[in-house]
């Protein structure tokens, strides 16, 4: 090895420097990378990062109350929200000709809906005023004030036109607040009331819960990626007909598969019972909480995590074990500190995809989960499909994406990224 | 270094430090890999098993260093039977075949290893570690990864770490195979070197045989499971015991035919191809058994002036003359074989037989040796 005078660079025979020849002969190489694996990358472009942009859009955009009721908007920009006052005969007067539009329209029920996320009553508050609206003459039955405190008492109340005020701009925090169980007010953004406090927990419990099955399923698929990898071909080969079984069924069918073994009148506590092993006042509740959620997760991503492993295992020769107990150390010592550290990059690349995907898993925690096991997800799902509330839906899908983003990068700031294999 | 005339197994057992005792393998129950092997190696020996792959080498090896049982029979390692001996209790030094260095560890890790399971102090690894890095001229690399070596590299690596806890007894298998040859040759060398310098006894796998020849103190040429021969390098060579050492080690000219007669310690061979010849009969004890007859390529001699008197000759035909630097090498037809190879010395006085060219050659008796079909 002979090592150049640091300060002058290495030329190749032409003179060009050799970082700058080396850096022109990798960049062809990534290029012909970068053509073959184009039509993939278009595609995701084109789906994942469209569905993730209108995601992202969608946990800020705000524009049903600016939309619905412009003229609103624009005149309560010059009443102060903290005056303790109502607004004055402007705003009320605007407000009849936006709803009054919003009713001949049918938009009224959006927006009602819309504010009803923030304030409770808002919707049957916006169905009643419109109903009565459309029949208004705006001219003639001026002015609106106490029309409208007549036709719903609810007008007469400041924090009605509070929230009205707060979520009239185009973009809003309110979704990402909301996502962290706080709202936004007029005096600026608070904790919700406690009654309403649910989606840290549910943040909180979900990444613990998925902590858990990946620890869970560490301990599990590790002596059996073991097994694969050191077994003759033959027993490997059934051995490895098992582990890939579940995939040959769905998830539902497994999934309900546990719901039978583990209720409290299914197999497990039966067995139990007869067993004499519990009482039959005693039957264990191993389903609809945590730990069904975790008993059956678990089971479910298993394979995920002996995969890489196995893989990861089948490239370690077993010469290294040898050699190191050809140089004294007992068998412990050659597992702990030579082929477990040679393993390391499959528990890491399993332990990532197994966590990943069941911090965003959906079916199993909502079937057997019960109240205490659900995820974020099964919010997720409730915002989208029943609460209809898709701003929120998509702040809380952002904030996953992110914490997975953040996990990543810290596992890769920990272990090293290059240290995640799934194959030799 | 120690030599034996013929190998003397009760003389040798005297002093083993080795010793394998009516051994037998096998994996499946069914073949036997190594087939009632007794072989005895006294302290200091360069002992190399030498055969073609498959032929058990390495499963004798893994059996000395406790990775596999053997089936049957007793392994005596300085008078203590080993059987039920764990592999790392073993005290034996090891170099693998792909070298085995750990890739997760740097170079000087590696070597501290096995340093930090025997409890020593940090310090003390650290000398010894630098000291072993020296003895295999590797000074500067302690902080790279196995993976930053070239091959030659990491084979002085995993030589210098199997002999860093001084081991009384190191086994190497196929060390230099994944080598060019340039790099074996010097490390062959090499390793003989530091060998001879620690006073180890050395336990050598090769398929190659010229690294045999030129390495060993005693050569064991093993096929299918047995012990062909245990000898010498030179006795091997020139003085094969049956016709499978003859054409394994180095290069020889096969000749078969039927035994007339013995007279006087010489047999007279009547060749499948015609013709007569006198050889020294090492397997074969009456007339009329077949026999093949082994003649080395520069024992071969076709100046009428050197025959022996009354000795029998062949005709041979010249169909190839290769020039090849230092030797002449010509191939003729005798007794119906075309691949009849002579080798000659490139000296000024030295003849060039040309092609087409019809000559005699003859040899010295106990130069042509009658063995087993
Ligand atoms: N672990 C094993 N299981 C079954 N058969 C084996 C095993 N190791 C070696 N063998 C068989 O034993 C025979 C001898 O192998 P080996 O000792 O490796 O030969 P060599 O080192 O001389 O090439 C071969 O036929 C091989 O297939
Ligand atoms: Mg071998």
């Amino acid at each position: 090895m002979s090592y150049t005078d640091e300060h002058r660079p290495m030329m190749t025979v032409d003179g060009t420097p050799l970082k700058k020849s080396l850096a022109i002969a990798l960049r062809r190489q990534k290029i012909r990378a970068l053509l073959l694996i184009s039509p993939l990358l278009i595609f995701v472009l084109f789906t994942l990062a469209l569905i993730f942009a209108s995601m992202l859009f969608r946990s800020v955009e705000n524009d049903i109350v600016s939309e619905i009721l412009p003229e609103t908007v624009v005149a309560l920009s010059s009443w102060d929200a903290q005056s303790g006052e109502l607004p004055d005969e402007t705003v009320y007067s605007a407000f009849a000709g936006d709803i009054q539009r919003a009713a001949k329209a049918k938009d009224h029920t959006r927006v009602g809906l819309r504010l009803n996320y923030e304030k409770s009553g808002m919707a049957s508050l916006f169905k009643k005023t419109a109903r009565k609206a459309k029949k208004w003459d705006l001219e003639a039955d001026a002015p609106f004030k106490n029309k409208l405190i007549e036709t719903h008492k609810g007008w007469a109340d400041i924090a009605v036109w509070q929230t009205l005020k707060t979520h009239s701009s185009l973009y809003t925090s309110g979704y990402f607040l909301n996502s962290i169980d706080m709202r936004k007010t007029v005096s600026g953004p608070e904790y919700q009331p406690e009654d309403r406090q649910i989606l840290v927990t549910l943040f909180k419990r979900t990444l613990i819960i998925s902590l858990v099955i990946t620890m869970s399923c560490i301990l599990l698929a590790y002596p059996v990626a073991w097994l694969l990898a050191n077994l003759p071909m033959r027993q490997a080969n059934l051995l490895m007909i098992l582990v890939l079984l579940p995939f040959w069924t769905s998830l539902l069918v497994r999934t309900s598969a546990w719901k039978v073994m583990l209720q409290q009148q299914g197999v497990i506590n039966d067995l139990l019972v007869a067993l004499g092993m519990i009482e039959e006042t005693g039957r264990l509740a191993l389903i609809n909480n945590q730990l069904g959620t975790v008993i059956a997760m678990t089971h479910i991503l298993l394979p995920f995590m002996i995969l890489p492993m196995y893989s990861v295992m089948q490239s370690i020769s077993p010469t290294y074990l040898r050699a190191a107990k050809s140089l004294g150390a007992t068998n412990w010592t050659a597992f702990w500190r030579i082929y477990f550290p040679q393993s390391v990059p499959g528990i890491g690349a399993g332990s990532i995809l197994v966590f990943i995907l069941s911090i965003g898993y959906y079916i199993t925690p909502e079937i057997v989960g019960g109240n205490k096991g659900v995820f974020i997800s099964n919010r997720i799902a409730y915002h989208i499909f029943q609460s209809m509330n898709w701003g929120l839906a998509a702040a809380l899908g952002t904030i996953l994406l992110v914490a997975v983003l953040i996990l990543y990068w810290a596992y890769d700031k920990i272990v090293g990224i290059d240290n995640v294999k799934l194959g030799g | 270094m120690v030599k034996y005339g013929e190998y003397d197994l009760a003389e040798a057992q005297a002093k083993a430090f080795v010793e394998f005792q009516r051994v037998q393998k096998s994996y499946d129950g069914e073949v036997l890999v190594v087939k009632d092997l007794s072989l005895a190696i006294p302290r200091g020996e360069f002992l190399t098993l030498l055969g073609p792959s498959g032929s058990g080498k390495t499963t004798c090896l893994m059996m000395l260093a406790g990775f596999e049982t053997a089936t049957h029979g007793d392994i005596i390692l300085d008078g203590v039977s080993i059987n039920n001996i764990a592999p790392h209790k073993r005290g034996i030094g090891m170099v693998f075949q792909n070298y085995a260095l750990f890739p997760h560890m740097t170079v000087a890790e590696n070597l501290a290893f096995p340093l930090e399971v025997r409890k020593f102090s940090k310090s003390e690894r650290d000398t010894k570690v630098k000291r072993a890095l020296e003895m295999v001229q590797m000074g500067q690399f302690g902080g790279r990864r196995p993976a930053q070596l070239s091959g030659g590299q990491q084979q002085r690596v995993a030589l210098a770490r199997a002999l860093l806890t001084n081991p009384k007894l190191v086994l190497m298998d196929e060390p230099l195979g994944a080598l060019d040859k340039q790099l074996r040759e010097h490390m062959q060398f090499e390793i003989k070197r530091i060998a001879n310098n620690l006073g180890i006894t050395v336990v050598y796998v090769t398929h190659d045989q010229t690294e045999a020849l030129t390495m060993s103190d005693r050569v064991a040429v093993f096929d299918d499971g047995r012990i062909q021969q245990l000898a010498p390098p030179d006795e091997l060579y020139e003085s094969p015991k049956n016709s499978f050492v003859a054409q394994f080690i180095g290069e020889n000219n096969t000749l078969e035919g039927i035994v007339k007669e013995i007279t006087n310690g010489v047999a007279l061979v009547q060749l499948d191809g015609g013709g007569l010849i006198d050889c020294n009969p090492v397997n074969v004890s009456k007339a009329g058994e077949r026999t093949r007859v082994s003649i080395r390529p520069e024992r071969v001699e076709f100046n009428k002036e050197r025959f022996q008197p009354g000795a029998h000759t062949l005709t041979a035909e010249v169909l190839e003359f290769i020039y090849m630097g230092d030797i002449f090498r010509t191939r003729l037809r005798v007794a119906g074989n075309d691949n009849f190879i002579v080798k000659t010395r490139n000296a000024p006085d030295q003849v060039r037989l040309v092609p087409g060219a019809k000559i005699d050659i003859g040899w010295l008796p106990s130069d042509c040796r009658a063995l087993d079909a």
